[in-house]
């Protein structure tokens, strides 16, 4: 427990010392989902139709511009080697990395959500079911997104064939996620919805830190 | 069983052994059939010209990598049997620093003692830094500090460590005179506490108790 304390302290603290690449990706969510109402113009109706899918990919693709930051620096360096060889299970290590990375690229999404669906007109309702749908969804996006970086670590190119792999399996929490606010601005049940992603966010809780942990140790033989 | 376990408790546990080593990299067979025993107070060079598999030698000792065949064993016992009873008594330094470039000299030797399980005070974490001549830079990330002055914070690391069995990788690279002569004080002094060191080097090293390996 004192080992994933230690790991998640020491990544935001490296995450505090270059602000920078954080910053970027959230940047990237607020302007990209700014975009749409910008270029669609004042029709609410249809603002409020498209809001729950385009929010919900922007933060599929911001949580995929700091993924390769999760395993790649402390590969480089070495650090990553240390780690495996350090007296802790690499699954413990590997699971605080996955929370620290959400804590960074994933709760910020979360917070950002009512400020980003004011400009599509979205309803106090609305608003908390999708900050509900986020605070679900976005740990599944940094539990598997760490399968797709720890696998390609190493690989030149590396980035663009990690989204590749990683976004297809992103798809179940985006259909799931958007139409969890869709159901809402309709007046239909969300509550299968939400079981759904929270079945999906056990499910990867439960297997992917051995999948990754595994990855990596493949990754540094 | 007991009588087994009460023997291999003391100081016969400290054994590094590789027993009938082969390592293949790619299609090349680096070495086969290799063989070492190393006991507490002992110390290994091994040498070789580049490419000849020293460092993969290192790695297959840590458990980085898997041999091909045979196995490499820790007081008897098979070290992938229990790699983090292993890991807990070994150090092992690499080519790469592994250091965080954005983190302070003591930060990084105190992030490394809570990973490594260690309670480590402050105070003690400043001292080792201090030894190796770091006094007035513990503050500074590593970035700001030179190839050499990284190596430094390495032997503080190696100092705070508390492991039984050390794995250096080149550990005189960058060192200046001065350096190189604390390095052996510190592996030597390692060596009368009972602890094993393994490490290549293409220099002349002088500690007491040296097998020399040549691959």
């Amino acid at each position: 427990m004192r080992a994933l304390l230690a790991i998640i302290h020491r990544d935001l603290l490296l995450v505090m010392r270059r602000k920078s690449e954080v910053l970027t990706a959230l940047f990237f969510f607020v302007v990209v989902t700014s975009l749409f109402p910008l270029g669609i113009g004042a029709d609410t109706a249809l603002l409020r139709k498209i809001a729950p899918g385009v929010i919900w990919v922007a933060a599929l693709l911001s949580t995929l511009l700091g993924l390769h930051r999760m395993f790649a620096a402390d590969y480089q360096d070495g650090a990553l080697e240390q780690l495996v060889l350090s007296p802790q299970s690499m699954v413990l290590l590997v699971t605080g990395k996955i929370i620290a990375h959400w804590i960074v690229c994933g709760l910020p999404l979360v917070l950002l959500a009512p400020v980003i669906g004011i400009q599509f007109d979205l309803d106090a309702g609305s608003l908390s079911v999708l900050m509900a749908t986020l605070l679900l969804g976005t740990p599944v996006l940094s539990l598997l997104g760490s399968i797709g970086a720890a696998l390609t670590l190493g690989v030149r190119g590396g980035s663009v064939l990690m989204s590749l792999l990683i976004l297809p399996l992103y798809i179940p929490v985006l259909i799931f996620g958007a139409g969890a606010v869709y159901a809402n601005s309709v007046g239909l049940d969300t509550s299968g919805h939400f079981s759904l992603l929270g079945a999906i966010l056990i499910l990867a809780l439960a297997f992917v830190p051995w999948v990754s942990a595994a990855a990596v140790k493949i990754a540094i033989e | 069983m007991t009588a087994h376990i009460s023997t291999t408790s003391s100081n016969s546990t400290l054994v590094l052994e590789a027993h009938e080593l082969c390592c293949v990299r790619g299609e090349r067979e680096l070495f086969s059939g290799l063989n070492l025993r190393i006991s507490a107070g002992n110390c290994l060079h091994v040498r070789g010209e580049n490419g000849v598999g020293k460092t993969s030698l290192l790695r297959l000792l840590t458990g980085l990598s898997k041999p091909e065949s045979g196995e490499v064993r820790w007081g008897s016992q098979a070290i992938a049997l229990d790699p983090i009873a292993y890991h807990r008594e070994l150090l092992f330094l690499g080519h790469r620093d592994a250091l965080k470039e954005d983190l302070t000299a003591l930060e990084n030797i105190q992030m490394y003692a809570a990973l490594d399980d260690i309670a480590l005070s402050q105070e003690k974490a400043l001292a080792s830094l201090w030894r190796f001549g770091l006094r007035g830079r513990e503050n500074l990330p590593v970035n700001c500090l030179s190839a050499g002055q990284k190596r430094r914070v390495l032997m503080a690391r190696m100092l705070t460590r508390q492991a039984k069995l050390w794995i250096l990788d080149e550990p005189f690279n960058a060192l200046d005179i001065q350096a190189v002569h604390e390095l052996q004080n510190l592996m030597i002094e390692h060596l009368s506490a009972g602890g094993l060191v393994v490490f290549t080097s293409h220099q002349e090293i002088n500690i007491p108790n040296m097998q020399v390996l040549e691959l």
